[in-house]
């Protein structure tokens, strides 16, 4: 993957910030990109400061225990009831959670 | 001396032996509540019916005389953890009808103990925040001065320990969020290693970061809380298979022969002078209850609030991604489509701190930023856990201030997310690297309180708690209360 990250201070794009507006399905006002992409790009600098340190050969600790793959029986097990799994659903239809359409026109 | 005065440990004495009973404890809390809430609004949910039903079921099981340690005792719960029937709003519009068909393990553990479940406390929006201001629904003030912030995120737990509304409280803490109130509200407050208490039905915030703890006055309370809330659960995958020791301090030595590190990098500029201070003056009075102290460094320490400011957000995002208003909480009418109504719900349910950080995390894990983000600081994890590691070689202990400052003012760093990022300073590097931390008070600075923090090796809280221990039988800061103005806050 080609790597994007910017050689100096980190400079956001509108167009970035409605880039990751969209991945993170998070509406904007077109007032709001400029002083989000200001104040994202402060924030990013200040957590850029860390590609001052080498890491080669560093392995990513994405987690602090030694766990892996915690596993449990394939067993069959009570779920909540369905009343309960609807119980704070905005819209129910039938047992169902009651949706807008998927496609846009 | 009054009911809200005592601590847990105190109150559990009277309570079983029958002298006062769980009602009346209740109803002192209630009471006293009702005079300090309209100023500090440290609760979201306060349902004295529901709090006196659970007194005299806790009241019918102490009569048995067989009753555990906990029994009658209330215990006030922050609003990100699930409690069947009550509103878990995690302090945001996006959950604020919310009402969960579960319990979360720790409150389970509490109410098979006969604990009180007291309320839900105030907090940061969804725990993202150092000062409770990110609430969506107002903040909580701090009880040693109305005009400042109790700390964040757990801040409506700390002020409501501190005013005695509850002598015990359960918080989460992410990168400081139990220690740092605890410490600008003159209580006690721990922070258990990653995977010690189970975090099924802790809201998510970072999944590798979060851990739910207890807040009290002191801590012999913080280990009768951690007693009942600790241990394996298969229902969290990241729940530690290990035994649980005896965290009471009943059998605890009157001298003790430990190391205790002091990393010069927590000393440096940014720290209060009267901070350090006391800090300083707290490590001295360890030493003459046999603490040998011993310089250490962190060298990488520098690096943590960077690298918790991208891991954070970036599993935020991903945890956060849920609120999409589909299958419960806040749901807009705006939008043709599902991806349309997704994106105006979550515009419209959070508010813009946990936005900004749901930006900044998809940014530091999206294609392209990804490795120079989101893995970099993974990687700068492993150096600052090696550090630790180090630090541990010859130290059994680690002392730090908890906080640079004491409580500020609100509204004060409210306009630069940057500045209110910096209070996390001494404590991001604690959930970084997994470690146990315990907040204590350590002194006064204008009457307004300040706290030392303990670090300990993964899994050794019953060394935590023995040395907060000590040194609260050889000082008298927690014992100290704050006095409530008539009035006072409401001008604000």
């Amino acid at each position: 993957m080609k790597d994007k990250t910017p050689a100096g201070p980190a400079e956001i794009s509108i167009e970035e910030v409605r880039h990751v507006a969209a991945l993170a399905r998070l509406y904007l006002l077109p007032e709001e990109e400029r002083p989000l992409a200001v104040e994202m790009s402060r924030i990013l600098d200040y957590v850029g400061h860390l590609q001052a340190l080498d890491t080669q050969g560093i392995e990513a600790a994405f987690g602090v225990l030694p766990l892996n793959d915690v596993m449990r029986d394939d067993l069959v097990r009570p779920s909540l009831p369905v009343e309960q799994v609807l119980s704070n659903a905005p819209r129910q239809l039938e047992g169902h959670f009651l949706m807008p359409r998927i496609m846009g026109s | 001396m009054t009911l809200y005065d005592l601590t847990a440990t105190e109150l559990a004495g009277l309570l079983q032996s029958r002298r006062v009973s769980a009602t009346e404890v209740a109803r002192a809390c209630l009471e006293r509540a009702e005079e300090w809430e309209p100023t500090l609004h440290a609760f979201l949910h306060l349902d004295p019916a529901d709090i006196l039903r659970r007194a005299r079921e806790a009241d019918a099981r102490l009569a048995t005389g067989q009753a555990p340690a906990l029994c009658g005792i209330p215990v006030a719960i922050k609003d990100n953890l699930c409690v069947p029937g009550q509103p878990a709003t995690c302090g945001s519009k996006m959950l604020e009808h919310f009402i969960p068909p579960y319990a979360a393990t720790v409150i389970e553990r509490l109410q098979d103990q006969g604990a009180v479940i007291f309320g839900k406390t105030n907090l940061d929006e969804f725990a993202m925040g150092s000062s409770t201001e990110n609430s969506a629904f107002g903040p909580t003030r701090n009880p040693w001065d109305p005009k400042r912030v109790p700390g964040g995120s757990s801040g409506g737990s700390a002020a409501a320990v501190a005013a005695g509304l509850a002598p015990l409280a359960l918080g989460s803490d992410t990168g400081g969020s139990i220690r740092q109130p605890a410490a600008f509200c003159g209580v006690s407050g721990l922070k258990p290693t990653y995977g010690r208490v189970s975090r099924y039905g802790l809201v998510a915030f970072a999944s590798s970061l979060d851990q739910i703890g207890p807040l009290a006055r002191d801590a012999r309370d913080l280990a009768l809380l951690m007693q009942a809330i600790s241990g394996h659960d298969p229902r969290d995958s990241t729940s530690a298979d290990l035994a649980v020791p005896d965290f009471s301090l009943a059998q605890t030595p009157q001298r003790v022969s430990a190391t205790l590190g002091i990393p010069r990098e927590c000393f440096g500029p940014g720290l209060d002078a009267r901070v350090k201070e006391k800090v300083m003056d707290a490590a001295r009075d360890l030493e003459s209850l046999g603490y040998r102290l011993e310089e250490v460094s962190l060298p990488h320490l520098e690096y943590a609030l960077p690298a918790y400011y991208i891991i954070a957000p970036a599993e935020a995002s991903s945890n956060l991604a849920r609120y999409d208003g589909a299958r419960y909480g806040y749901r807009s009418s705006q939008g043709q489509d599902v991806e349309e109504m997704s994106s105006h719900t979550r515009r419209e349910g959070f508010g813009p701190e946990v936005r900004r950080r749901i930006m900044i995390g998809t940014y530091a894990l999206s294609a392209g930023y990804y490795d120079a983000y989101y893995l970099k600081a993974q990687k700068v994890r492993t150096l600052i856990k090696g550090d630790f590691d180090r630090a541990f070689g010859s130290c059994d202990l680690l002392l730090m201030p908890a906080t640079p400052t004491p409580a500020f003012g609100l509204g004060e760093k409210a306009q630069d997310p940057l500045e209110m990022y910096l209070s996390d300073i001494y404590t991001v590097a604690i959930n970084l690297a997994g470690l146990p931390g315990l907040a204590l008070p350590c002194g006064f600075a204008d009457a307004l309180p300040l706290g030392l923090q303990l670090i300990g090796r993964p899994f050794r809280e019953d060394a935590l708690l023995q040395a907060a221990h000590h040194y609260q039988q050889h000082t008298s800061f927690h014992r100290e209360r704050p006095v409530l103005a008539k009035g006072a806050g409401k001008e604000i």
